[in-house]
């Protein structure tokens, strides 16, 4: 564990009295600290086009009242720095008296190791995977033009301090490993992207040279949409594949249950608790607990245990995602969903693991059942509209469903839907419930965080497919 | 305060100093300085104040045609040695790359034109407040509005970029920022739009009660959506559209994407990309310009382009590594364009309006829906179907979707240009794109 402090002039007792000092009337806040590394070593076109280490230190100071937040940031670690902070909190919320909660629930539990999986791995040991995944797609295939073959690495360690001097610490490994392939075949070229990831070391993913199964599955998706046909466009069913296509569950459902959004009745959910929102049969869960997953917190970024909520339980709405400040504004408690991309910003309440479970049906029956639609097996990023529910997601590997079979591979289309509506539309849940691969970084207010989704097949009656061909 | 260029300088020659003793061969060092002050507001009371002071360097050290680099926020000396060792120790088992080497010296700047980018001003937090007071009353009036978020951001920078071969330069710039998010509901449904402004001198940015008036009638006029069938149509992309296309067009010229063979622009130099009409810029030295520049991020000096003439492609944007592999020199354009613009074309507003019997004019698009590799366009849409000239009813969960390659050719451009964000287009249309609804 990092010692935050132990190269400044600050002493844990100066630490203590000045958070205490600042925080006394306020309703919360606190001093976060952060110490983080990471790297990033990138093949491109034949080499190694990067290799980039970073180191970052710093903390951020929050104080709350009632609805108010100051929040302040430095990396110079010292007295100064931290009164200045003090000094610029105090500036915002000038005669607060509210009565600080000193609440905060404890746990034994952990998901992941105190591992920093830069140290576990060489450097030549890294460029060597690098450069068999590149001699390997392009030995493999002569259609195969370019090869970007990627790591990244990071441990993030952290220690909150509350006022009153109670301290809580996590260490955050978390590692990506990412191949993208282009072909090009008769003047047409297509990208396939494939990546692996999460809470342990890059040898834990890479057992059994698992990188050649990345390889081949990149290399797939490319294949496939080199043989793509324009989309259709308009209103159809739509079947979607286990795994990361639950990213529409992300996007469609899961944003819009973020407790601020829903506080401030901006979200299109905020009115609808405890009423039917989803089909019969349909269950959604965010989890924080999941043995080493990239979403997977042991502690959220206020200090609040993670717990797995239910959000949608049988097709009713049954939690909204929390953080400290919107909990106690909405008179409920945190979920544990507290969550900052780093100390430089605010917490703000954020998904972890957003999964759909699995219900009964069968992927063969959901296609058998559709006249036309399309097959999604793959999807590149989404984005929603909070207040309208509108979300979309873009398709990169999909297939035409032409009576009950499915057809030609159809190029790269966007799909829109209603948030609010969408899964009313599910007609039928799959039995194969799976997690996507540890890939997933989710975009709020400018904030990335690392996140994870899951879900059976489920098929949808109703959603507009933004191809080409009418 | 935000540190001087002596503070910064000094930190940088340590850096050069180190990384040559421990025997790099050359090396490039960016030291920069920005604090940030925000004060957000929501329904006409105070909601956030954000403070944030953030020191950051970055260090490319080489051994020959070796290179690795290394960036921290924690700019003690002790920190330093430890991290450019590291640099150094890395570098020496990175593989060579024959383009890897830092700019030709003959291009780096040598001439820095002031262009105006810093304001010394300083916004009280008294002062954003009545400012976002002021904005916050405007947007609220009409009862249809019932909620308002809006946040004031005060941004002063200053950085030093220095190389082995002897650059060292770096300049302080300053932004200020307001915007203002509105929601609108009525009986069927709830809306939000939104509207800001952004200059490099306080003095430019826009009055308050304007910027919020603008924000709700945006909003209020979304609500009631209706989603329309599937067709073929004529499309026009608001302002604050067009411009996105401009930054894919950016994306697919760059250097980077030609050497490795990733964009549907590739071999298109000196060729028809657009219509004869269009003229496409890329100006670095326009004044209180919010993407000029007087240098790239490599030290290399930045000239006016004329990127596209008479639709003809005439330059990528090309920085030292990938112009060594296209065997192109540097034209300053390391880290993007820097004002990239279309000019006007011939046609007004109100008759691009008119243009069509029935036209969707889009306001926001959702998705990332973009792929330069094949030029294929597909994103999630909404805005207004316009018949004869006039608005007749927003429009909204739809998608347009086209061919970039194609899309480009059917460009038509009106003549409202304005320089409001650092890439600018006139209002677009463009014809025969594939609307998919109902």
């Amino acid at each position: 564990m990092s010692n935050f402090f132990d190269k400044s002039d600050l002493t844990r007792k100066d630490v203590d009295e000045i958070v205490s000092d600042t925080l006394k009337n306020c309703d919360d806040g606190e001093l976060y600290f952060e110490d983080s590394k990471s790297e990033s070593i990138v093949l491109d076109d034949n080499k190694i086009k990067s290799s980039n280490y970073s180191s970052d230190l710093g903390f951020g100071f929050r104080a709350i009242s009632d609805e108010v937040v100051a929040y302040s940031h430095s990396n110079e670690i010292s007295k100064d720095s931290l009164k200045n902070s003090a000094k610029s909190l105090q500036s915002t919320l000038k005669s607060v008296k509210g009565t600080y909660n000193h609440e905060i629930p404890k746990t034994n539990n952990k998901f992941y190791d105190a591992i920093n999986p830069i140290d576990q791995k060489t450097l030549d040991g890294k460029l060597e995977v690098l450069n068999n995944v590149n001699e390997y797609l392009r030995k493999k295939n002569s259609t195969v033009k370019q090869v970007t073959a990627s790591f990244s690495g990071e441990q993030k360690s952290i220690e909150i301090i509350r006022s009153g001097g109670e301290s809580l610490t996590d260490v955050r490994p978390l590692i990506r490993f990412n191949v993208s392939v282009m072909l090009e075949k008769n003047g047409r070229k297509e990208t396939g992207v494939y990546g692996i990831g999460g809470r342990q070391s890059y040898d834990d993913y890479l057992k059994n040279d698992n990188w050649k199964n990345v390889c081949e599955e990149a290399l797939r998706i490319a294949s496939v949409n080199l043989d793509s046909k324009p989309a259709p466009a308009g209103e159809m069913k739509v079947v979607l594949g286990p795994g990361w296509p639950a990213i529409l569950i992300h996007e469609a459902i899961g944003h819009g249950l973020e407790g601020d959004f829903n506080r401030k009745k901006t979200s299109a959910f905020h009115d609808l608790m405890g009423q039917k929102v989803a089909s019969e049969g349909v269950t959604i869960v965010d989890d924080g607990t999941i043995d080493k997953r990239r979403g997977s917190l042991t502690i959220d970024d206020e200090g609040t245990p993670t717990e797995s909520t239910v959000l949608i339980e049988n097709g009713i709405l049954k939690n909204f995602m929390q953080d400290r400040l919107n909990a106690r504004l909405m008179n409920t408690r945190s979920t544990g969903s507290g969550r900052r991309e780093s100390y430089k910003h605010i917490v703000l309440p954020r998904m972890r693991n957003t999964m759909m479970l699995s219900g009964k049906n069968t992927q063969d029956e959901m296609i058998k059942s559709v006249d036309k639609g399309i097959f999604a097996v793959s999807f590149g990023g989404g984005q929603v509209d909070i207040t309208s529910g509108k979300f979309v997601f873009n398709c990169t590997e999909a297939y035409e469903i032409n009576n009950g079979k499915i057809g030609s591979p159809i190029k790269g289309a966007t799909l829109i839907g209603d948030g609010p509506s969408i899964l009313k539309e599910v007609s039928m849940v799959g039995n194969d419930m799976m997690m996507d691969p540890g890939i997933g970084t989710c975009g709020k207010a400018g904030q990335g965080v690392p996140v994870g989704v899951a879900q059976p097949s489920i098929l949808i009656d109703k959603m507009t497919v933004g191809g080409t061909k009418l | 305060m935000i540190k001087d260029q002596e503070y910064l300088k000094s930190k940088a020659s340590y850096c050069l100093d180190l990384a040559k003793k421990l025997g790099a061969t050359d090396a490039s060092v960016t030291i920069g300085n920005s604090i940030s002050e925000t004060v957000n507001f929501r329904n006409k009371t105070l909601d956030e104040s954000n403070r944030s002071d953030s020191l950051a360097m970055g260090i490319e050290t080489y051994i020959g045609k070796k290179k690795s680099s290394i960036s921290s926020s924690n700019l003690l000396d002790e920190n330093l040695k430890i991290l450019i060792e590291k640099c150094y120790e890395t570098t020496k088992i990175t593989p060579e790359d024959e383009f890897n080497s830092l700019p030709d010296k003959e291009l780096l700047a040598k001439n820095i034109k002031d262009l105006n980018l810093y304001d010394q001003s300083h916004v009280e937090n008294d002062k954003k407040i009545g400012y976002l007071k002021e904005l916050e009353e405007a947007a609220s009036i009409d009862k249809k509005i019932i909620n308002t978020e809006s946040s004031f951001t005060e941004d002063k920078s200053n950085f030093i970029l220095a190389n082995s071969d002897g650059f060292c330069n770096g300049y302080k710039s300053s932004s200020f920022t307001a915007s203002c998010v509105t929601v609108a509901k009525n009986e069927n449904n709830m809306e939000r739009d939104y509207e800001f402004t952004s200059k490099c001198h306080l003095n430019d940015i826009s009055n308050p009660s304007e910027l919020g008036k603008i924000a709700a009638e945006q909003t209020i006029k979304k609500l009631n959506p209706k989603k329309i069938g599937s067709d073929k149509l004529s499309v026009i992309f608001d302002k604050r559209i067009s411009k996105g296309f401009l930054s894919s067009f950016a994306g697919a010229i760059s250097a980077s994407s030609i050497a490795r063979g990733t964009s549907f622009l590739k071999d298109k130099l000196n060729q028809q990309i657009f219509s004869n009409e269009i003229n496409v810029i890329d100006k670095p030295d326009l004044i209180k310009g919010m993407g000029s520049r007087c240098f790239d991020s490599e030290g290399v000096k930045t000239d006016t382009l004329k990127l596209v003439s008479n639709g003809i492609l005439n330059n990528y944007l090309v920085d030292t590594y990938n112009g060594k592999k296209l065997n192109l020199k540097s034209n300053g354009r390391s880290g993007g364009s820097t004002n990239l613009y279309f000019e006007n074309g011939n046609i007004n507003y109100d008759d691009l309006l008119k243009s069509h019997s029935k036209i969707l004019y889009v306001t926001e698009t959702i998705g990332h829906g973009t792929n330069l590799v094949t030029g294929d366009y597909s994103v999630g849409a909404n805005g207004f179907l316009i018949e004869n000239g006039e608005f007749k009813y927003p429009v909204n969960e739809i998608t347009i979707a086209g061919n970039l390659d194609e899309m480009f050719k059917n460009i038509i451009l009106a003549n409202d240009l304005e320089f409001k964000y650092s890439v600018n287009s006139p209002t677009m249309m463009i014809d025969g794109m594939t609307v998919a609804g109902k």
